[in-house]
C-alpha cells in the first residue's frame, strides 16, 4: 500500500468534492483525512488517500488529472513521504 | 496529515521554482580501455549506454510521484584523458563523439567528464584532449568538459594556464557559445553533479548516483519573513531553509539509487540560479540588504550565505559533496545580469566574491578581442585564490567575437544572456609567456 496527497485548488463550484471523491473510489483509493477551505473565493482541498498498490500510482494521477480539467480545479498527487522528508529528521 | 507542510512544500515547488537541478549518473570508464582508440570508443558507448539506460525514466517516474521537477539527468565520467593515454588529437575525438552518442541514446541532458587533469603536469594524452577541445566542442552537443590547471597539493600549473587561454580562444574562432560547454578549475572535486565541470574521479566507485539540489528562490521568499531583524536570524533562517532543500535532495537521491540498484553518492546542495526571476542568488544578497549585487558588501553577504547553506545542508544529508555552496554565475542569473548592466557589478568585485563563493568566475562575457594571455592571466588569478585558500575556484569566460563592452549576447535557454563586460587592458603577456609552474602554498605540506 502506498500513501498520497491529493491537493485541489481553485474556483469554489458546486460538486468538486464529489466529483474528486468519485474518481478516487474508482481508482481504488480509500481517503483517509481530509481537510478543506475557502480562501476568499478560492477553494482548497488536502486529501490523505490510501492505494493497495503502488502501480495504481499513475493511472490516479491521470483520471485526477482529467477530472481536475472538468471542474476547472487544479489536482496535484504527490506521495507522502516527500512532505515527511522535508520536515522531519 | 499537516496542510501547513503540504502548502509549504508546494508552495516552494510552484512559486519558488524548487527543484532538483540534476539528478547525475557517475560512470568509471577506467575499464572501458581497448587495442585502439575505436575499440575503446565501443566500449565506451556500451557501458554507459548499458547502466545508464534507465536513468530518465525512473528519475521522470519520480517526479511524477513526488511532484519534484528534476530540471536535468546527466552522465558524468571518468576523466577522458586517462583512458585515452596514446591517442593523439584526431584520435581523441573518436572518443567525444562516442560520449556525444552515448548520452543522445540514453536521452541525458548532458554529459560530463571530456576532462584532463594536469595540475602537475601534462601526459601525452592529456594534452591530445586539450588540443582536441575546440573541434570536440562544436561537433558535438552534449559533451561537456574540464581541465583542472591547479590545486592546493600541486600549485598551478602555468603552462596549462597559458594553454588554456589560447584554447578558449581558439573556441571562439569555431563558435561564439562553446566556451559555454567548458571549465578551467583549480582544486576540481570528483563527485561534483554540476555542468561543465562534472567528472567521475578516479577513486569513486564503478557507479554512483550524485543528486544536485538549488532553491535560490526559495531562500529568498523565507528571508522576506525576516525584513530588518540582525544579521544571526538571517543566516538561522538560511540554515533552516538549506535543511529542508537538502532533504528532498537526499530523499530524491536515495530513492533514484535505489530504483537504479547503483550506490548513492552524495549530495551537491548548491544555490544554482536560473535566468528566471525569483530563481536568483543576486536577489538573495539583495534582500539581505544590498540595493544591487556588486556593491559594498556583496563578498561580506555572500560569504555568510554560502556557510549558512552548507551547515544547514550538512546534517540534512547522508553524505554531502561536490560542490556545494552558493554559484554565482553572470548569465544565467538574473538580478546578476542586472547589475552587470547597470555597471554595479565589475569583473573585479566577480573575482572578489569567488573567494567566498562555491566556485569561481562563471558564465561571463567578455569581449572577443581579449588577449589569450590576458585570459591565461584571470585563469591564473583565479586558481591563485582556490589554491592558497584550500577551495575550488573555475573560470568560464565567454569572449564573444565581434561584440565590445556593454553588447548582449544570448546563450539561449538555462545559459541566459549576459552583457560584454570590460577587463583590463594593460597586458599580462610576460608573465604568462613565462610558463613554468607555480609551486603548492606552504600550508600544504601539513605530513
Amino acid at each position: 500500500m502506498i500513501k498520497a496527497v491529493v491537493t485541489v485548488v481553485g474556483k469554489d463550484k458546486a460538486g468538486i468534492v464529489a466529483g474528486v471523491a468519485q474518481t478516487l473510489a474508482q481508482e481504488g483509493a480509500n481517503i483517509l483525512d481530509m481537510a478543506q477551505t475557502i480562501m476568499d473565493t478560492t477553494f482548497t482541498m488536502s486529501m490523505l488517500v490510501a492505494l493497495p498498490q503502488a502501480n495504481d500510482f499513475n493511472a490516479m494521477q491521470q483520471a485526477l488529472e482529467t477530472t481536475g480539467q472538468q471542474l476547472g480545479v487544479t489536482i496535484h498527487v504527490q506521495r507522502e513521504e516527500i512532505f515527511d522528508a522535508m520536515a522531519r529528521v | 496529515m499537516d496542510t501547513k507542510q503540504i502548502r509549504e512544500t508546494i508552495q516552494m515547488v510552484a512559486e519558488d521554482h524548487l527543484d532538483i537541478r540534476t539528478v547525475t549518473m557517475g560512470i568509471s570508464l577506467l575499464d572501458t580501455v581497448g587495442a585502439d582508440v575505436n575499440d575503446t570508443a565501443e566500449r565506451v558507448y556500451q557501458k554507459i549506454t548499458k547502466y545508464a539506460q534507465n536513468l530518465v525514466a525512473v528519475a521522470q517516474q519520480i517526479e511524477r510521484e513526488y511532484g519534484i521537477p528534476i530540471t536535468n539527468k546527466r552522465i558524468s565520467v571518468t576523466p577522458i584523458s586517462l583512458i585515452a593515454g596514446s591517442a593523439n588529437e584526431d584520435e581523441i575525438l573518436v572518443l567525444a563523439h562516442a560520449l556525444d552518442r552515448a548520452a543522445k541514446e540514453v536521452g541525458v541532458d548532458f554529459i560530463g567528464g571530456y576532462s584532463a587533469l594536469v595540475q602537475k603536469g601534462f601526459s601525452h594524452g592529456d594534452l591530445a584532449l586539450i588540443k582536441s577541445l575546440p573541434r570536440a566542442l562544436t561537433e558535438t552537443d552534449l559533451v561537456m568538459s574540464s581541465v583542472n590547471i591547479g590545486s592546493s597539493k600541486a600549485g598551478i600549473n602555468l603552462d596549462a594556464v597559458k594553454l588554456m587561454g589560447e584554447t578558449i580562444k581558439n573556441i571562439t574562432d569555431k563558435s561564439d557559445t562553446a566556451n559555454a560547454k567548458m571549465v578551467v578549475f583549480a582544486n576540481a572535486v570528483e563527485d561534483n553533479p554540476f555542468m561543465a565541470g562534472a567528472f567521475h574521479g578516479v577513486s569513486e566507485p564503478d557507479v554512483v548516483i550524485n543528486v544536485g539540489v538549488s532553491g535560490p528562490g526559495v531562500v529568498k521568499r523565507a528571508l522576506t519573513q525576516v525584513k530588518g531583524q540582525p544579521i544571526d536570524v538571517v543566516t538561522e533562517t538560511i540554515k533552516q531553509t538549506a535543511f529542508k532543500i537538502t532533504r528532498v535532495g537526499q530523499f530524491v537521491g536515495s530513492l533514484a539509487a535505489q530504483r537504479l540498484q547503483v550506490p548513492f553518492g552524495i549530495v551537491d546542495l548548491s544555490l544554482a540560479p536560473t535566468p528566471a526571476r525569483g530563481d536568483s542568488v543576486a536577489e538573495i544578497l539583495e534582500e539581505i540588504g544590498l540595493e544591487q549585487v556588486g556593491t559594498h558588501g556583496t563578498t561580506a553577504t555572500l560569504m555568510l550565505l554560502n556557510d549558512a547553506v552548507k551547515k544547514g545542508g550538512v546534517m540534512a544529508s547522508q553524505q554531502v559533496g561536490g560542490l556545494s555552496g552558493a554559484f554565482i554565475p553572470v548569465s544565467e542569473d538574473a538580478g546578476m545580469i542586472d547589475a552587470a548592466v547597470a555597471g554595479t557589478l565589475s569583473l573585479a568585485k566577480l573575482e572578489a566574491m569567488t573567494s567566498v563563493c562555491s566556485v569561481g568566475l562563471d558564465m561571463i562575457a567578455v569581449p572577443g578581442d581579449t588577449p589569450a594571455t590576458t585570459i591565461s592571466a584571470i585563469i591564473a588569478d583565479e586558481a591563485a585564490i582556490g589554491v592558497q585558500n584550500n577551495k575550488t575556484t573555475a573560470v568560464r569566460l565567454l569572449p564573444t567575437n565581434g561584440t565590445k563592452v556593454g553588447d548582449m549576447v544570448d546563450y539561449g535557454g538555462l545559459l541566459g544572456i549576459a552583457p560584454v563586460m570590460p577587463v583590463i587592458e594593460k597586458s599580462s603577456a610576460d608573465f604568462i609567456n613565462r610558463g613554468g609552474h607555480i609551486p603548492a602554498p606552504i600550508h600544504s605540506f601539513k605530513n
